[in-house]
């Protein structure tokens, strides 16, 4: 009997195929992730190893000239008279938009948390402008932003003179962050909702036992309990900022002057409209370099905002 | 915080939010009325709320200065094809790096992860250049191959991936017991069970898609190749200037479709995102 049972066991082991359950597996999971693996490789990772090569050449299209001159753009970047300019405006822009944005979507957020009739309606308006078209937004705000436009039309209405809001840098620059802020504020103060919806109810009762005010409970209770919505959000907002082209072209074109042209736009025109392959290369590495050292920076933070992580 | 509120603290919420509105609604409210208005009252003097009468002739016109249909189409396939892509890839990647146990998945997540980092704005440039050496500049080829595996798509695999991992994963095993391959289980019992996911993922994708403007205006060249958002900036009169109310009546045709389906679906719309794995 032990000796049928060593055979069977000597036959079992010769007879074991090499596709066990564990190959069969692991190789399905690679099948799966292939064809993502793939197309990030080719649109995305080697194109950013291109755009740093590319950054270390001269290459004016037009003048078809492509010359390998090292760290000249670089150096170029330094020497910018725009570029300070640019990155004002893009930190500016983005600081206005992420501090706006959260802020409004945490206020909207906890209004739509009330036991309230019809809040349904209030949360589907409120959220509709992310579904609008964002050219389409772009160009209403446009035309209401003109200096005969809607808005100074009803200001002048109730007695008020308005600014030519997209002609003056200022207002040009408040116009470009608001448009943005009311097109996608509605992402995050739905996600902030189902946050809030997620705090447990029995910390509110037994603060309110406590005789915490309702200011308080928000500081104590809702916002470290919140905290990684924030932070996720936070993150998705500020990278999502320094991505914004389409507005800034259609109500500015980074005007008045270079008033409003964030780093995208400046980065689109040196390489599109000039034909500077090289130094819009360069210039692309910038944003790279800022983007990267944003979210690497968030979420370093993690441990100090964060309360907790599921 | 979800007590009964005091009335007048219902009235002051109620009053708050109506004021909130206004520019979230008005917007769409004056691109609509404004496109039906006759061109001499588009820039009225006291602003007309409420059209005083009505000219349809700029929706026509919107169709004799742009292949306007051919721009809706190009606009509507381009966004249904990354949208499907996208549900099916980041869907099978994401199951993959939730599910299964294989050498280097870990490492190759980062990666993946990597390509959140990295927007299509950075890389622009090479773009452009990869695909003018392919012969695919002015086709549709770069804005359905570059949002399908880009930025977005790992966003969509990262929103996947998180979900996945909140599914139980009995009812898998089960039918890994009874023998069922990988791929069976993911199509038949994994993915139909991911449908709210999916369905976040298809709408974000869809959007992104229907709004992407920096790409078309570096790849295109033609109006009949141009998309929606694209097009839209193209109604000028010979200086240049803005033809508002055509412009405003395409504006209209762009949003409104997008705008409804929303409405008729605002409850899947609005869960599906609140119940990503973006809740933290």
């Amino acid at each position: 009997m032990t000796s049928s049972a060593t055979s069977m066991a000597v036959r079992e082991k010769r007879k074991r195929p090499f596709w066990t359950m564990e190959r069969r597996d692991a190789a399905a999971g690679y099948l799966f992730i292939a064809p993502q693996l793939a197309g990030i490789t080719l649109f995305v990772l080697i194109p950013l190893g291109l755009v740093f090569w590319y950054s270390l050449h001269e290459w004016n299209v037009l003048a078809s000239t492509f010359r390998f001159i090292g760290t000249e753009n670089y150096e170029r970047l330094l020497t910018d008279r725009d570029l300070p300019r640019v990155l004002g405006a893009t930190a500016i822009f983005s600081a206005g938009l992420v501090v706006l944005n959260m802020s409004l979507a945490l206020l909207l957020a906890v209004l739509l948390n009330q036991k309230l009739a019809g809040i349904t309606i209030f949360r589907t308006l409120f959220f509709s402008p992310v579904v609008v078209s964002l050219v389409a937004w772009t160009i209403v705000w446009s035309f209401l932003l003109q200096n005969n436009g809607g808005i100074n039309g009803m200001l002048a209405a109730i007695g008020v003179e308005g600014p030519n809001w997209l002609r003056n840098p200022t207002t040009a620059m408040i116009s470009v962050i608001v448009v943005q802020v009311f097109k996608n504020v509605g992402l995050n103060m739905i996600l902030f909702l189902a946050a809030l919806q997620g705090v447990p109810r029995e910390l509110y009762e037994a603060a309110r036992v406590d005789g915490a005010s309702p200011f308080k409970q928000f500081r104590r209770i809702t916002l470290p309990l919140i905290s990684p919505t924030v932070l996720l959000t936070s993150i998705i907002t500020i990278v999502g900022s320094l991505q914004v082209f389409a507005q800034i072209a259609v109500l500015t074109q980074g005007g008045p002057g270079i008033s409003t042209t964030v780093l995208v736009y400046y980065l689109y025109q040196q390489a599109f409209q000039f034909h500077l392959f090289g130094y819009g290369s360069t210039l692309s590495i910038l944003l790279f370099v800022i983007v990267a050292v944003l979210t690497f920076a968030q979420w370093q933070m993690r441990r100090k905002i964060v309360f907790y992580e599921n | 915080m979800k007590t009964e509120l005091a009335p007048r603290t219902k009235v002051l919420v109620y009053g708050l939010m109506c004021v909130l509105l206004i520019p979230f609604v008005f917007p769409t409210w004056w691109m609509v009325t404004s496109s039906v208005k006759p061109i001499s009252q588009i820039f009225a003097f006291p602003p007309d709320i409420i059209p005083r009468s009505f000219d349809f002739t700029t929706y026509g016109r919107v169709f004799e200065l742009q292949p306007f249909a051919q721009q809706y189409w190009n606009s509507a396939y381009i966004a249904a094809l990354v949208t499907i892509g996208t549900m099916l890839f980041s869907s099978m990647a994401g199951y993959a790096f939730a599910r299964i146990r294989f050498p280097g998945a870990n490492l190759l997540f980062m990666v993946v992860l990597l390509g959140l980092l990295i927007p299509s704005e950075v890389t622009i440039v090479p773009l452009f250049q990869m695909f003018l050496s392919w012969g695919m500049i002015n086709t549709h080829w770069p804005l359905v191959l570059v949002p399908i595996f880009g930025a977005p798509s790992v966003f969509a695999t990262f929103v996947m991936r998180q979900f996945f991992i909140a599914l139980p994963v009995e009812l898998e095993e089960a039918a890994r017991v009874d023998g069922l391959g990988r791929f069976k289980i993911f199509w038949t019992i994994a993915l139909p069970l991911a449908r709210p996911a999916l369905a976040a993922v298809a709408i974000f994708t869809f959007l992104h898609s229907w709004n992407l403007y920096l790409e078309p205006i570096v790849f295109l060249s033609s109006p009949d190749r141009f998309t929606l958002p694209q097009a839209l900036t193209q109604f000028t009169d010979a200086y240049g200037g803005a033809l508002w109310n055509v412009q405003l009546a395409a504006a209209s045709m762009t949003a409104l479709p997008v705008l409804i389906v929303f409405i008729i679906a605002q409850k899947q719309f609005v869960e599906g995102l609140a119940h990503t794995g973006l809740k933290g």
